[in-house]
């Protein structure tokens, strides 16, 4: 599975812009479901049917989501130089940027610079007195390469310390890993199953607003990353690394539905493996949408611990994640009721 | 001039009614069917010209009627009149005046303190709302009950004229400009190869509330947003974005806060301004919001676009827009309408 | 029961946002008997349904209103359990000012009861004494050690504002959670008003669930019923020392007829005119952009649901001492059921010019 993760973090997927990461997940699972198709906003919706129950009965149908896209730039103007001005995709913090790279869909590649550097030590850096520097020595040369409009994502490698996975966009392809893993891994299926890899979560989680109206669930969970407060003077939380996938009670978007919570917590009980409640003062996910789909979507969310969130090397821990994967498996496999 | 009566004409948000009456009577002959729905969004529809499809291709093309301003919220015991802002206005813009109040279009005017008056610090701090005033030359409040209701909207009292190099001023083109290229398109040609609904919505300022029922009701196939929007392109220190360029015509949103553009309709734009050579321009991406950001959330989504003519200082009480740029949006969607079944089959 | 009694249990029951089960019990109870139906959607909201018991004309299918006055309060929920205290966030918005010395309730495996410590101004530094304690140095004490607490307590448990309600002069009352469990009460009385009156449409009075946290009781029901026309029941800022008249009503002179975008103006009119009619007091009530209520919601579903909203005059939101007049509630009740008697087609609700053809 760590392969897999180190190809979904490493593709570029900055909201709006998710194609790369959606044609590689295409190819994943494409063996595994019935059905795939993309929505007019770019989500990809696959269904996998349930087994006849003998019964006639009609299957609960559940939704799976995890967000594609990644958090990034967009190029709002070339200057004369050469250099681009940027706004932000998604939640950037200014602190990380400075000295890292990002790269664009064609490969481009460029570091991000200030003006009036030498004030850096005392001055928190603010994004509008940042630009990209791609290397080009005037606007008509860089013009060859970009166009305002462009997006690009932070240029980081997969790699591992001890047994934690770190890298850029853990947020949120560790959910699509974690999703796509359990298509594979799952023996039986009494439920109509819709894994949803949604757009544009970073930015409002709009991918979900649409996905959920077009596969109309009885139920939703969505799979995403969650902060920690378990590094030196972190706020107050009581999310640890390594103590197990987190259990959502609430967050800034949401109170996770009290079934579908409770449904969570006795699978992880059942199966013995670790688990955590989480409340959060940040937020939303994508389920924050999915439960105002409609008449209404009892959700709740499957949240990896993650340290450094939205920043180039975020950091989540290899058992939580495998745990994940068993707690949403044993899930899915039992007959989904509320 | 179109754009002259829809500028002079008053329609704050959840007010749009003069401006939709105004904008009916110039549509009602161009149109095959007309609606106003539970929010006072006015729905047209322009058939397309095949009818062979079961259900022919569907596009939206929205504008919106309201306006920033303001709203009478309390009558002192002097007269004056406090208020408060309808949508995203500059307190710098608001000093010093004239605006009209309530739909009997009383005048008033937004008085300031005398700078003989101002202490040194005051010099140089922006007054708020909740400090202003309205007078409407009134000496109590039951005088002043007479003419004026809690709760009635304040527009600008601002005039619309020519200027030279084939400009206009006038106020609220964010986004009667939107309105006026939305008449021209369906009075451009007899029909569409698409049904073409163009929907004139209600509260675009305050959240993008009519636009959000309309998409919903009207189940369009792709949609446009007519905009009047953000032009920065007076001098600056720095070598920044100018946002759009005054002339520089018809300006397409790649992405703002409020949405992405589809890719596909981009695309279409742009291939059908360079064939045709009409001029374009981008909008710089992240700023602003428009319609399409809730067209596109309708239902189970819409591919959408925002075009838009480039007009100096909106939200404030006069703005500045090139004719050149509107008649080049006309012109590119009358053109973008035709090629879009060609660079796109059937839904 | 009377409206004052009903308002002081309904008050008084636990019902933070996402947990409104206590009050909805309550409400079930007393909706009973004069209700034709009632149902729990599955968000939790309560849709109590009266049938309209006056035909309009010949075969013709009754027109639907939904009332809407949000059941769920603001509360505290544990974050976190350090030394026996109980680290707590907000489900909606208290003033960290209020905190301090308040009383609670921890909903773990049994009701705990507890204070929100702080400590004595002795020991504070100036600075300290100057400025709003921050959430992360506020903790519930509930008297117990780390080991007991963790047995009793988990993270994600509730903690609500120990409060009995209390009567002041007149019918004025103070207590928690009257925004908006007095809407809820002013919807009871306007089932009891209809209870013998005659009325054309089917009313679907509704208890949502959510408000505080982001609407979704509003947002869901309204999808599912569409109504025709809907009205929300929410509290609005009174008259009190040290806040602008341009920003309030007024305590105990009716309820407050809301006025601008949000609201769909022929039914502000027919609402002003109803209670004239009545000799009830009322108050104009602009609002220039959102009314930040359940109408802000219902108003934008599907293809646009003509909305009003009628505002119960409230001191002191989101405190644990909000103060209201009873008067006020009944008389939202009473011009609620007198509206709804009123009621006949829907071509009240037409705009100037708006076209017959529907398509």
């Amino acid at each position: 599975m760590k392969e897999l993760i180190a190809r979904l973090v490493e593709a570029y997927g900055p909201s709006g812009n998710e194609e790369q990461v959606r044609a590689l997940i295409q190819d994943e699972i494409k063996a595994h479901v019935d059905e795939a198709r993309v929505d007019a906003l770019g989500n990809l919706v696959a269904l996998l049917k349930s087994d006849p129950d003998g019964q006639g009965k009609p299957p609960t149908r559940v939704m799976v989501a995890a967000h594609m896209d990644e958090i990034g730039i967009i190029v709002t103007h070339i200057d004369e130089k050469g250099f681009l001005r940027f706004a932000p995709i998604g939640g950037l913090t200014p602190l990380t940027l400075l000295g890292n790279r990002a790269v664009f869909a064609n490969g481009v590649m460029g570091t991000f610079g200030m003006e009036k550097r030498e004030i850096l030590p005392t001055e928190k850096p603010k994004l509008d007195r940042m630009f990209l520097d791609i290397g080009t020595p005037d606007k008509e040369s860089a013009l060859k390469l970009v166009s305002v409009g462009d997006a690009a994502a932070f240029s980081r490698g997969f790699a591992q310390a001890g047994n934690r996975l770190l890298a850029k966009a853990m947020d949120d392809r560790i959910g699509c890993a974690i999703l796509i893993q359990v298509v594979k891994t799952l023996k039986k299926n009494p439920n109509d199953i819709y894994f949803v890899f949604t757009v544009q979560e970073e930015v409002g989680c709009r991918g979900a607003v649409t996905s959920t109206y077009g596969v109309q669930p009885d139920l939703a969970i969505a799979v995403d990353a969650t902060d920690t407060g378990d590094t030196p003077e972190s706020r107050p939380m009581n999310v640890t690394l390594g103590k197990g996938p987190a259990i959502k009670v609430k967050d800034a978007g949401m109170l996770a539905h009290p079934a579908v919570r409770r449904l969570l917590v006795e699978a992880a009980k059942g199966l013995g493996i670790p688990y955590q409640l989480e409340v959060l003062e940040g937020g939303p996910t994508d389920a924050m949408v999915m439960q105002t789909s409609r008449e209404g979507v009892p959700s709740g969310v499957v949240s990896i611990p993650c340290r450094y969130v939205h920043s180039p090397s975020e950091m989540v821990d290899y058992d939580d994640v495998t745990n994940a994967v068993k707690l949403l498996t044993k899930v899915l496999e039992d007959r989904v009721a509320i | 001039m179109l754009l002259q009566s829809l500028s002079e004409a008053c329609g704050l948000s959840g007010n749009e009614a003069e401006v939709r009456n105004l904008i009916l009577k110039e549509v009602q002959g161009l149109v095959d069917e007309h609606r106003i729905d539970s929010l006072g969004n006015l729905i047209t529809l322009k058939r397309c010209s095949s009818t062979g499809a079961a259900r022919p291709r569907r596009v939206m093309i929205a504008a919106h009627m309201d306006e920033v301003g303001l709203m009478v919220t309390h009558i002192e015991k002097s007269g004056h009149l406090r208020f408060s802002k309808v949508g995203g206005l500059d307190d710098r813009t608001l000093l010093s005046k004239v605006v009209l109040v309530g739909n009997d279009r009383v005048p008033g005017v937004i008085g300031a303190k005398p700078i003989h008056l101002l202490k040194e610090k005051e010099r140089h701090q922006v007054v708020e709302t909740d400090q202003m005033y309205i007078d409407i030359g009134t000496s109590s409040k039951e005088e002043t009950e007479r003419a004026v209701k809690r709760g009635d909207y304040v527009a600008f009292a601002t005039r619309f004229s020519r200027l030279e190099g084939g400009l206009v001023k006038g106020k609220a083109f964010d986004d009667r400009a939107g309105c006026a290229a939305l008449i021209e398109l369906l009075r451009g040609r007899g029909s569409y190869p698409s049904d073409l609904y163009g929907v004139f919505t209600v509260q675009e300022e305050i959240g993008l509330r009519g636009a959000r029922v309309a998409a919903y009701a009207v189940e369009p196939d792709y949609a446009f947003a007519f905009e009047g929007t953000v032009c920065d392109d007076l001098p600056k220190k720095k070598d920044l974005s100018p946002t759009t360029i005054l002339g520089g015509g018809a300006a397409i949103t790649l992405a703002d806060r409020s949405f992405f553009a589809d890719k596909r309709l981009v695309k279409l734009l742009v291939e059908t301004a360079e064939k045709n050579g009409v001029p374009y321009q981008f909008k710089q991406p992240m700023v602003g919001a428009t319609d399409a950001g809730r067209i596109h959330l309708a239902r189970e989504g819409v591919p959408s676009v925002a075009v838009a003519v480039p007009c100096r200082y909106i939200h404030s009480p006069v703005n500045i827009l090139s004719l050149s740029d509107f008649e080049n949006l006309v012109r590119l969607m009358s053109l973008a309408l035709v090629a879009l079944p060609t660079l796109w089959p059937s839904p | 029961m009377e409206a004052k009694e009903l308002l002081l249990k309904l008050a008084e029951a636990s019902g933070i946002s996402g947990y409104e089960d206590e009050p909805r019990e309550i409400l079930r109870e007393e909706l009973k008997a004069y209700s034709d139906e009632i149902l729990v959607d599955p968000m939790g909201s309560l849709i109590a349904i009266k049938k309209g018991n006056r035909r309009r004309g010949e075969g013709r299918e009754p027109h639907r209103i939904m009332l809407a006055g949000h059941l769920d309060e603001i509360g505290l929920m544990v974050t976190k359990i350090e030394k026996g205290y109980l680290r707590f966030a907000q489900v909606g918005g208290f003033d960290l000012r209020v905190l301090p010395g308040q009383e609670v309730v921890v909903h773990g495996t049994m009701p705990l009861p507890g204070v929100i410590g702080c400590r004595p101004p002795h020991l504070l530094t100036e600075e300290e004494r100057e400025k709003v304690t921050p959430m992360d140095e506020l903790f519930i004490d509930v008297g117990l050690d780390e080991k007991r607490a963790a047995e009793l307590v988990q993270v994600g448990d509730l903690a609500s504002i120990n409060r009995q309600t209390i009567s002041l002069k007149d019918d004025i009352v103070a207590g928690k959670a009257f925004d908006d469990r007095a809407s809820v009460v002013a919807i009871v009385e306007c089932f009891k008003h209809l209870a013998t009156t005659m009325h054309a449409w089917d009313v679907y009075g509704v208890a949502t669930v959510q408000e505080e946290t982001g609407y979704l009781g509003a947002i869901t029901s309204a999808f599912r019923l569409f109504p025709d026309l809907a009205i929300a029941i929410d509290v609005s800022h009174a008259d009190m020392p040290g806040v602008p008249e341009s920003e309030t009503i007024l305590l105990g002179k009716g309820p407050g007829i809301a006025l601008g975008a949000n609201i769909h103006p022929k039914i502000h009119e027919r609402l002003v005119q109803t209670a004239k009619s009545l000799e009830i007091p009322f108050q104009i009530e602009p609002y220039p952009g959102s009314t930040s209520t359940d109408a802000w919601a219902i108003q934008v579903t599907r293809e646009g649901i003509p909305t009003g909203l009628l505002d119960i005059p409230l001191r002191y939101m989101h405190t644990s001492v909000e103060t209201l007049s009873v008067a006020d509630v009944q008389r939202t009740g009473r011009l609620l059921a007198s509206f709804i008697a009123g009621l006949e087609d829907k071509k009240f609700l037409e705009f100037e010019h708006a076209s017959s053809i529907s398509f």
